[in-house]
């Protein structure tokens, strides 16, 4: 099946969860919704789902109006965040409970509850109240629902947000496959840009309540369509800063000036902004063509192999009228440095993104480049 | 430690204090009881007992404040379920201030409604039936059954619902299947405040009854008879009041807490 959003808004008690959203998601494939908290993850899907209706839009399965449908009706599992099952039954009650509704009978209904059990390790716990599981196997038992409903739309909302590292690495590996066979639409909603490239597909990247880009995961992440969907698909946030160029002339929102070169060079004379993810932050000069900036340390974290540098860049003329950009630089190894130390950084302008006024993409780095 | 045990033992026999006196009265003679006094029964007698369990005039009136309180604790978790149902799922003009009006109906006292309701009541042929009671008793129960499972529903997440439609189930089928299952602790307490409430209230059941359906509360204070007060026989009966109450308690101890907080802890 095939699932449309045509323009579809939500709107509650003034407020915007959704704001004129278009989406066409393919059978069989697995699409990211992408996005910080709020941005309208849940809301979206609750609308795909047929859980909240729409306030204006359509909602299309395989070309037909489903706007109205009943959620009852409509071919949907849905696994939420918090780990949802139902208290009172078993495991195995749990599993089965959509297949005993639709009146299946009684063998298949066995033979698929174990079957889906054994891929979701939860063979040993079947008689067991949920209350009785770990997180990761309440969630799994939660899975395993939407597996064995055989549904043509499978939503995930966050589901391994509550989880712990290690069980979050083995399930984020397994479910597109679990669900790979049954064709269905599979749709992950998710705060972090890394799950999203982790697991490939097609991401939506979400940004209050409107859809920001939709396309393939990597061209998302390389080829950013405008500031907000580069915003939402990075972490450590997204470096930018205000700048004015001028024939190879390029100045700084800080003052620095340096040569339009790179991607900078083919672009008219205006002001513009530009972005670039913290591994493109250098802290040693990497060639003769780099821009040097000097800044303040702000906050300095190590993780073990990584360290990230918080770096304060104080603006010095009018092009953001004051105020300053905050920039996060991430180095291989251990680099000791005290917040308010002065440090100087470097910007290489072949791998810039270039935003215009409006935030649209102006010029971007080649795809070698970009990664 | 051993202070703090005095106290407590000492608050614990202030209280015990009255029910062991009642106790102690209704195995006693009347002769026993207004002669002397006696820390416990020097003829202990079960006549008293005896009496209330093969005279009609007293255990129909058992009988008939049993048939009100459970009729009415019926009606009011059956009309509160839905209802409370409502309040913690949908949001709608006005809810707060209609949840909150549900509860002021408890703050009126029951003698302004028992006057109205006598008269409606007679018109309609109701006066003296258990229905008639367990249908005033519903004015201050079915808001307070609403409360308290409002409190016990919201706790469990709405997901669950959604997760039940996603399913498949109906609605009907999830609240019975499903739903009522996660709020029967809630459910229980419900009922026995219901319970409570509608087997020690006084006025209504005596003003809306007269022979075939008064209430034992009622009997009891219609024991002064020509030969006096009867009073081993109405400490008897003070203590069969307190029995029914005493075991529902027992089965829903646990969650008696909650059921204070209105479903609120």
């Amino acid at each position: 099946m095939s699932l449309v959003l045509d323009n579809v808004s939500k709107h509650a008690g003034g407020h915007v969860h959704i704001e004129n959203v278009s989406l066409t998601l393919e059978r069989g494939s697995l699409n990211v919704l992408l996005g910080p908290t709020l941005s309208g993850k849940t809301s979206l899907m609750r609308l795909m789902a047929g859980l909240d209706a729409p306030s204006a839009g359509r909602v299309l399965v395989d070309g037909k109006d489903v706007t109205g449908v009943h959620v009852r009706n409509r071919s949907v599992a849905m696994v939420y965040q918090q780990f949802i099952n139902y208290p009172s039954l078993s495991v195995y009650e749990n599993i089965a409970s959509p297949m005993r509704v639709a009146g299946r009978p009684k063998a298949e209904i066995d033979r698929r509850v174990r079957e889906a059990a054994r891929l979701l390790k939860l063979d040993k716990y079947l008689d067991r109240n949920p209350a009785q599981l770990s997180g990761g196997q309440q969630q799994r038992t939660a899975i395993a629902r939407a597996l064995v409903k055989d549904a043509q739309l499978v939503l995930l909302d966050e589901p391994l947000a509550n989880l712990d590292y290690k069980l979050r690495e083995e399930l984020r590996e397994e479910l597109p496959k679990i669900f790979a066979e049954s064709g269905a639409v599979l749709v992950y909603a998710t705060t972090e840009p890394t799950e999203a490239l982790l697991l490939r597909g097609n991401t939506a990247t979400l940004w209050e309540g409107r859809l920001a880009q939709f396309g393939r995961t990597p061209d998302v992440y390389r080829r950013p369509a405008n500031l907000t969907s580069a915003r939402v698909f990075s972490d450590p946030p997204l470096n930018s800063m205000r700048v004015h160029k001028r024939g190879l002339q390029l100045v700084l929102a800080t003052g620095e000036h340096g040569l339009a070169r790179g991607v900078l060079a083919e672009l008219p004379d205006d002001d513009y902004t530009i972005g670039f993810r913290a591994d493109h932050l250098y802290l040693t000069r990497p060639d003769a063509e780099a821009i040097a900036l000097t800044g303040t340390v702000a906050v300095s974290e190590i993780t073990g192999s990584e360290s990230f540098v918080h770096i304060d860049l104080p603006h010095s003329n009018e092009l953001s009228g004051g105020g300053s950009d905050r920039w996060v630089a991430v180095t291989r190894g251990v680099l000791e440095v005290e917040p308010g130390e002065r440090i100087e950084c470097f910007i290489d302008p072949r791998r810039l993104f270039v935003f215009g006024h409006d935030g649209r993409l102006a010029a971007a780095p080649p795809l070698v480049l970009a990664a | 430690m051993l202070r703090a045990r005095i106290v407590l033992g000492l608050y614990i026999v202030f209280l015990l204090l009255p029910i062991y006196w009642l106790v102690n009265m209704s195995l006693k003679t009347n002769t026993e009881i207004v002669s002397s006094l006696t820390l416990w029964p020097h003829n202990l007698t079960f006549r008293n007992y005896a009496t209330i369990f093969t005279d009609p005039s007293w255990y129909s009136g058992y009988l008939n404040s049993l048939k009100y309180v459970a009729l009415n604790t019926v009606l009011s978790i059956a009309l509160a379920l839905p209802a409370a149902y409502a309040f913690s799922r949908f949001r709608f003009v006005g809810d707060k201030h209609l949840f909150f009006w549900l509860l002021s109906n408890r703050m009126a006292p029951p003698a302004v409604f028992a006057l109205p309701f006598f008269n409606l009541y007679s018109a309609i042929g109701l006066f003296d039936t258990p229905l008639a009671v367990a249908l005033a008793h519903c004015l201050f129960n079915v808001p307070l059954a609403v409360w308290i499972l409002e409190g016990f529903m919201s706790g469990v997440p709405r997901e669950i619902d959604e997760t039940a439609y996603l399913d498949g189930y109906s609605f009907p089928r999830f609240f019975v299947k499903i739903f009522t299952p996660l709020v029967a602790s809630g459910i229980g307490v419900t009922a026995f405040f219901c319970f409570m409430f509608s087997w020690v209230e006084l006025l209504l059941a005596r003003t809306l009854t007269s022979v075939d359906a008064k209430p034992i509360a009622a009997t009891m204070t219609r024991t002064v008879s020509a030969a006096g007060m009867d009073w081993g026989l109405l400490a008897a009966a003070g203590v069969l009041t307190i029995l029914p109450g005493a075991l529902v308690i027992w089965f829903v101890r646990n969650y008696i807490a909650k059921g204070f907080a209105l479903g609120r802890v």
